[in-house]
């Protein structure tokens, strides 16, 4: 995978409507009831990266849980439990690079009131499924999520399914785009400000 | 007696006598049971949300007949159709028979609902169609108005905009807005064919009070604090050579061309436009960082020109707040709903609005391309802002469980000379971070509370 022209921190040049069809159409794959990789090697690597994503949200490791995902990031939060077409349609949460820094700059400020005191969270993740791509360097991976979240008196559980877009840049797997798929996804949400 | 007088009959009598209103909202403070108080909650759902217009869904969720839309007058489960003939209808879900809800999706077309529990089934105008082994009943229930479904007696529309109310002698939903129309024919006319498409919503639940959410709707004063980490995060890149999002609040906002208006019944608007560079990319110019932006403005310059700018301001944000009293709040390009569900809980629906390309000079190419980016621009503020505001409405709540500290202020501006102006129009006019409309609206507030409306419904003949 090539390196990006415009320093994707900065500037958003790459989101554009290729992008945002090619992204639909990956995440039809998790959709398929035939994850294409049985290769229990693979399978658990993918489940460690998936699992070490969750454990760094946990321990509010923003700055190296932005390092697992590629320059080029996409993050993105239907609002509707068929995950639809968030160029016609309002997301929960849809954001590129620069709006995941963003996300855990406004948090560092001290002065986000949703975030102060921060939720405590624990993160389960299950149901690990693979999917191959036609592209060798690009893997589609199906997981379930149970996040325990306690705040302000509190504790409460968001569960779901999350699709990873996995793809290879010099070797190394790293999170191309997340789409996290609520339950709750078209429903009134108390505070929905942690990082799913 | 209309059927709402006999409910009325049942309750204790003259609920409005019941409390001392001049007592609990005076000039400049009100009494903390305004939010914390179960009975005054019970009674708003009547003598607000029941005796004045109410939004209750946009024309565009239900374009086409038999389309169906569930909503709220209140707490009473709605099912809006655009029925059969074409008419718009917002039914009572609930079944004649025994109560049970009809209808359990949020949208759909359908020509009639058959209720999963005893199978009546229902036209979606209303009229009962007929019941399971109907001989069982000694006359034809069909025949007999009482078993068609209510529906809120006065539904009427404005541009596209679906209020109702049960209160029979309303005036016309237009002469209930009022001058408030003007914002929202503009808050519309900037829009190709002065439309906008309702598309899916932001949706936040806090466990506060309904009014604390429309206090807010025009409150300038608290943009700078609780929305701090916002304007932080907005204008990060100190190479920006334009301050983004709402940074004309930072310093001295009462001295910026920005103001505050009441528009009478309760109704509001926050102009922040004349705060941008009047021209075209003036909105813009100010727009905060988006995702794709980069890409779309590129496009759009290189295939446009001159145009382009007018074109990018369309997925920018309107820098309004048109609050229509009681649960209709215009901002930016959402349309936000305040939906009470307890005197301690609030749903607040943030339906995004996307545009069409009605004389078709945009093309298809482009007309996605900008409400692409108008889908992304409208995620920023319940994200990064509104959070931060509910945080704030929920510790309001906490707070007010101190019962012996009675008193919420609301009165800054308050008898300052020459601060507030009213027009000829009778609008009054007040500098951004004033309380004015606070005042004012409670007001209006205060006089549904005392009235005894005449609330109806009404079924099919």
């Amino acid at each position: 995978m090539a390196q990006p022209v415009h320093d994707p921190s900065r500037h958003s040049y790459y989101v554009g409507d290729a992008l945002y069809q090619e992204l639909i159409a990956d995440f039809e794959v998790v959709r398929r009831d035939d994850p294409t990789v049985q290769d229990l090697v693979e399978r658990d690597m993918f489940r460690g990266l998936v699992e070490r994503e969750a454990r760094l949200l946990d321990r509010l490791q923003f700055k190296e849980w932005l390092q697992l995902y590629a320059d080029e990031c996409l993050y993105w939060v239907p609002s509707t439990p068929n995950g639809g077409d968030p160029r016609r349609e309002i997301a929960v949460m849809f954001d590129d690079r620069r709006r995941l820094e963003d996300r855990v700059f406004r948090l560092a400020t001290g002065f986000a009131w949703s975030q102060a005191p921060s939720s405590r969270t624990v993160r389960m993740v299950s149901n690990v499924e693979v999917f191959a791509s036609e592209n060798p360097d690009q893997r589609l991976v199906r997981s379930n999520f149970l996040i325990h979240e306690f705040w302000d008196d509190e504790t409460r559980a968001l569960a779901g399914w999350a699709g990873h877009r996995f793809r290879k840049f010099d070797g190394v797997w790293r999170i191309s785009a997340k789409q996290v798929n609520l339950l709750v996804c078209d429903q009134c949400i108390r505070n929905p400000s942690i990082i799913l | 007696m209309t059927q709402m007088e006999r409910v009325e009959a049942l309750r204790p009598r003259n609920f409005g006598a019941s409390y001392d209103w001049d007592e609990l909202v005076q000039e400049d403070r009100v009494h903390h049971l305004l939010y914390t108080d179960a009975a005054i909650f019970d009674a708003e759902m009547r003598h607000i949300f029941g005796g004045t217009w109410v939004y209750l869904a946009h024309e565009s969720q239900i374009p086409n007949v038999d389309d169906y839309v569930t909503a709220k007058l209140g707490l009473r489960p709605l099912i809006m159709t655009r029925d059969s003939d074409g008419i718009i209808r917002a039914l009572y879900n609930r079944c004649t028979h025994r109560g049970t809800t009809l209808c359990r999706f949020e949208k759909g077309n359908k020509r009639s609902f058959q209720c999963p529990y005893h199978g009546w089934n229902f036209l979606n105008n209303g009229k009962l169609r007929g019941v399971p082994w109907a001989e069982g009943y000694g006359e034809n229930l069909t025949r007999d108005p009482k078993f068609n479904l209510a529906q809120v007696p006065r539904v009427e529309s404005y541009r596209g905009f679906i209020f109702g109310t049960l209160n029979a002698s309303a005036p016309p939903i237009g002469e209930h807005l009022g001058p408030i129309r003007k914002p929202i024919d503009e808050w519309l006319d900037r829009n190709p064919g002065g439309k906008v498409v309702v598309c899916e919503a932001n949706r936040i639940k806090y466990k506060g009070n309904w009014k604390l959410a429309y206090d807010n709707s025009g409150d300038g004063y608290h943009v700078l604090y609780s929305h701090r980490s916002l304007l932080e995060t907005e204008n990060r890149f100190v190479d920006e050579n334009t301050e983004k999002g709402m940074s004309y609040y930072r310093t001295a906002p009462d001295e910026q061309p920005m103001y505050m208006q009441y528009m009478g019944n309760g109704h509001h608007f926050k102009d922040k436009r004349p705060n941008l560079q009047p021209r075209n990319g003036g909105l813009w110019a100010i727009e905060s960082l988006h995702p794709g932006m980069e890409h779309v403005e590129q496009k759009l310059r290189r295939q446009f020109g001159d145009r382009a700018d007018a074109l990018l301001d369309l997925a920018g944000s309107e820098p309004v707040n048109i609050n229509v009293f009681p649960n209709l709040s215009l901002l930016g390009n959402h349309i936000q709903v305040f939906q009470p569900v307890s005197f301690e809980e609030t749903d607040t629906i943030w339906y995004g609005t996307r545009i069409e390309d009605v004389d078709g000079t945009i093309g298809a190419d482009a007309l996605n391309d900008i409400n692409t980016l108008r889908m992304r621009t409208q995620e920023g503020f319940p994200n990064f802002g509104e959070v931060d505001d509910v945080t704030n409405f929920e510790q309001i709540q906490r707070g007010l469980r101190c019962q012996e500290d009675e008193w919420i202020y609301m009165n800054r501006g308050l008898g300052i000379p020459g601060r507030i102006h009213t027009l000829e129009d009778g609008t009054i006019k007040a500098p951004a971070t004033d309380e004015m409309f606070m005042r004012e609206y409670i007001k209006e507030w205060k006089r549904l509370m005392k009235a005894e409306p005449q609330l109806t419904i009404r079924r099919e003949p």
